[in-house]
């Protein structure tokens, strides 16, 4: 029997929430597990349209979004693009380096600009924490925001479409142990997933990683913490592997990716250590052969390129709801 | 110069263990005594129900003067200071350029003059430009008035450097000024390493910055006799390490922001740009330690680590915002708070703001002795107010403090005599 979870009470209201209304979505704590189950809902609802051959929706028509990306990214942008698109609205991306706003113009200045041109969302990508809340406090009242990655702070489309993922292979997440493997400490994916993980109340959350890429008191996330793959991938069913970024070798946080790799690197040998029908997951882009082997990748128990694929519902679904439509139609 | 007589108040010096109500007699700028026979006063000040208390003395502020106007002068920053109840704050070396001539301390001390509201003990550069590799001309620096020398928060890595300007420094007799921080375990950082910064996604600097730090300093104190003071302590580490140099002998002192023994990095949550710190706000039970340490006596003094900003400063990610917040007008509050949270005795509090932090500057103020110069305050206790950021007398808003209610307040500051700020009508209400 699945374990129900309570009757959902009103959502508190918050920056995020309003009136039980998704009004941004910065981060995945503070969501609440009736919010998000809502959202992975109405993500299937869209998927489901998606599969019936529905391209477009006019649920965002007339409505303009920014992409607003102060790092570099073509996976997440596009796809949230394209989900704007499949929405009917109207898109526009602007790349700023983050140099740019220190030359004098703030962020805010760009702000301002932006919405003077009557934007309705702003999608946003920053290499600082907190960069989404700081734009979703200061933003017009009637723009609504969407974090696509600050910092090492939050990702939550990444953690929702992870989420979305995993429901699809598994009914029930309070049996299942998960193991988010790699250089936590620098991921905003690894935060996002942890919170999701624990909101939808997971049996067991593990993170394996060398000391040097956890984050401290990371057992206070909510997880159990492990330093080698050999006992922390034993009977898992869901592995999250974590990008390993090459410039890690400089700050002294690992001696080499070959070294990496023979600790760390997710391969057949280890992967039939964790449960037969166990799921491999990866965010993107992933470094073959530095935390992940390629037969693993491209083995039966990947469902990465799924990922990429909900990762389109997730998006619509979101955007629709921060502009208050909802895949039903009525708006 | 006028004769004053500050009738009927509660005369509180712990320097010379007096707390009485008595009246205040004030000959030329100088304290003449207490309850004074046959003394003819050119003007009253009434005072019954007040405190009179020595004028703080506050260890560490920046005024922005010169080189970043924007965020305060010394004009406005003295006027705050005043407004705070502080007779003599400490302005810290990092100016753009440094202070680090003679000419620059007489220029300090000279506007300080003109600006009529508190005085300024100024603590020079340790090194030429803060580069951490010159010596400055200490002798002549001190020659000129400075209080001490320091290098502020820019590092000196090269430790035979540092040791020969601590003996250089411990010959000429000045006191070494240091905020303990290692630049490397600093790096990049923004936030206390810990449960918060790790949610939020923050670049952490652990407590090993601090007392990494403090370890290579004490090493060298002990090898050279050098007297420092040690500012701006974070950590529960720290200051143990602290308590046991002192118990050793060592000829060190040490202060805290009074910031810091309020807040943790509990109020950092939501991205709060007005609790960006360095050091960063720690955890509660660092916290828990710095006051225990502060009741002790192992932290001798508190501070207020003034840092004003201009409002861009902190309009930005929590990372990109600048750190410190305006802290002149809330040292005094916050201290008073201690008091009535049963942290330590009102007289204790006061020595903490006056007559400890003058025999670390070694001046003869921070008390109400015969002949001692008359920087005091007085002080409404009762009197219940809200801290309101926008009616701050400094340049800087940024106070993480705005909204708190306090209990005690200035409302006379008086510089050798002479009145550098009254509470107006509109702000007794």
């Amino acid at each position: 029997m699945k374990a129900q979870a309570p009757l959902p009470g009103p959502v508190p209201n918050s920056i995020q929430i309003d009136n039980g209304r998704l009004r941004h979505l910065l981060s995945i704590e503070g969501l609440g597990r009736a919010m998000l189950e809502q959202i992975l809902d109405n993500a299937a609802s869209f998927a489901g349209l998606n599969e019936q051959g529905v391209k477009k929706v006019p649920l965002l028509r007339g409505k303009t979004v920014v992409n607003l990306f102060f790092e570099p990214s073509t996976r997440t942008r596009t796809t949230f693009e394209l989900a704007a698109k499949r929405l009917s609205a109207d898109v526009m991306s602007v790349s700023m380096s983050t140099s740019s706003t220190t030359k004098g113009e703030t962020l805010l200045d760009t702000l301002r600009n932006l919405e003077s041109m009557q934007c309705d969302m702003f999608i946003v990508r920053h290499n600082e924490a907190g960069a989404a809340h700081f734009i979703a406090r200061h933003v017009a009242p009637g723009i609504a925001v969407i974090n696509a990655g600050d910092g090492r702070h939050a990702h939550p489309t990444q953690a929702l479409l992870d989420m979305f993922t995993i429901r699809r292979h598994k009914e029930d997440l309070s049996r299942l142990r998960v193991a988010i493997v790699g250089d936590v400490l620098h991921s905003r994916v690894a935060r996002a997933d942890i919170h999701a993980l624990n909101t939808l109340a997971t049996g067991e959350v593990r993170v394996i990683a060398p000391r040097t890429l956890l984050p401290a008191e990371a057992e206070t996330l909510g997880v159990q913490i492990y330093h080698d793959m050999e006992t922390g991938l034993r009977d898992v069913d869901v592995i999250i592997m974590l990008r390993l970024q090459r410039e890690r070798m400089l700050g002294a946080f690992i001696p080499s990716e070959h070294e990496y790799f023979q600790r760390f690197g997710l391969t057949e040998a280890r992967l039939a250590l964790a449960a037969p029908d166990a799921l491999v997951m990866h965010p993107g882009p992933a470094n073959r052969g530095v935390e992940i082997d390629s037969s693993v990748a491209d083995g039966s128990h990947s469902v990465i390129l799924e990922q990429v694929t909900n990762g389109l519902a997730v998006r619509m679904a979101v955007m629709a709801m921060v502009m208050g439509a909802n895949p039903k139609g009525d708006a | 110069m006028k004769r004053l007589l500050i009738r009927g108040g509660r005369v509180i010096d712990p320097a010379n263990g007096i707390d009485c109500h008595a009246d205040l007699a004030i000959d030329n700028g100088l304290i003449l005594g207490l309850d004074p026979v046959d003394f003819k006063a050119d003007e009253i000040i009434p005072a019954e129900g007040q405190w009179i208390v020595p004028g703080l003395i506050d260890l560490a502020a920046r005024l922005r003067e010169p080189g970043e106007e924007h965020k305060g002068t010394i004009a406005s920053e003295c006027r705050a200071a005043a407004a705070g109840g502080i007779t003599t704050v400490c302005a810290q070396p990092d100016t753009l350029p440094p202070v680090d001539t003679p000419a620059d301390v007489r220029l300090l001390r000279q506007k300080a003059e003109q600006a009529g509201g508190a005085r300024i003990a100024v603590i020079a550069a340790l090194t030429q430009g803060l580069d951490g590799e010159h010596l400055t001309e200490m002798a002549a620096l001190q020659e000129a008035g400075c209080a001490g020398v320091g290098n502020a928060l820019r590092p000196i890595s090269d430790l035979l450097v540092l040791r020969r300007a601590l003996e250089y420094a411990a010959g000429l007799g000045l006191t070494v000024f240091a905020q303990p921080s290692d630049p490397s375990l600093t790096r990049g950082g923004c936030a206390h390493e810990g449960a918060v910064a790790t949610r939020l996604g923050l670049p952490g600097i652990p407590v090993a910055a601090e007392t990494a730090a403090l370890g290579q300093w004490l090493a060298l104190v002990e090898e050279t006799g050098a007297r420092v003071h040690f500012g701006r302590l974070s950590s529960a580490a720290g200051v143990r390490m602290l308590r046991r140099a002192k118990a050793d002998g060592l000829p060190v002192s040490a202060d805290v922001a009074a910031h810091q023994l309020f807040l943790s990095e509990m109020d950092i949550f939501g991205f709060n740009p007005q609790c960006h710190m360095l050091p960063p706000l720690r955890g509660e039970r660092d916290r828990d330690a710095l006051r225990e340490a502060l009741a002790e006596g192992v932290l001798g003094a508190i501070c207020s680590d003034h840092q004003p900003h201009e409002p861009d400063a902190k309009l930005a990610p929590f990372p990109s915002t600048q750190a410190g917040i305006s802290a002149l007008e809330t040292l005094l509050p916050l201290g008073l708070r201690l008091v009535e949270e049963g942290v330590m005795p009102l007289h204790d509090l006061i020595a903490r703001l006056t007559s400890v932090p003058a025999h670390i500057l070694n001046l003869n103020t921070g008390h109400l002795g015969v002949g001692a110069s008359a920087d005091l305050c007085l002080i409404d206790p009762g009197a219940e107010w809200e801290l309101d950021a926008e009616r701050l007398q400094s340049r800087g808003r940024n106070t993480p403090f705005h909204g708190w209610l306090f209990r005690g307040r200035v409302s006379l500051t008086l510089v050798g005599g002479r009145p550098v700020h009254a509470m107006t009508t509109e702000e007794h209400q």
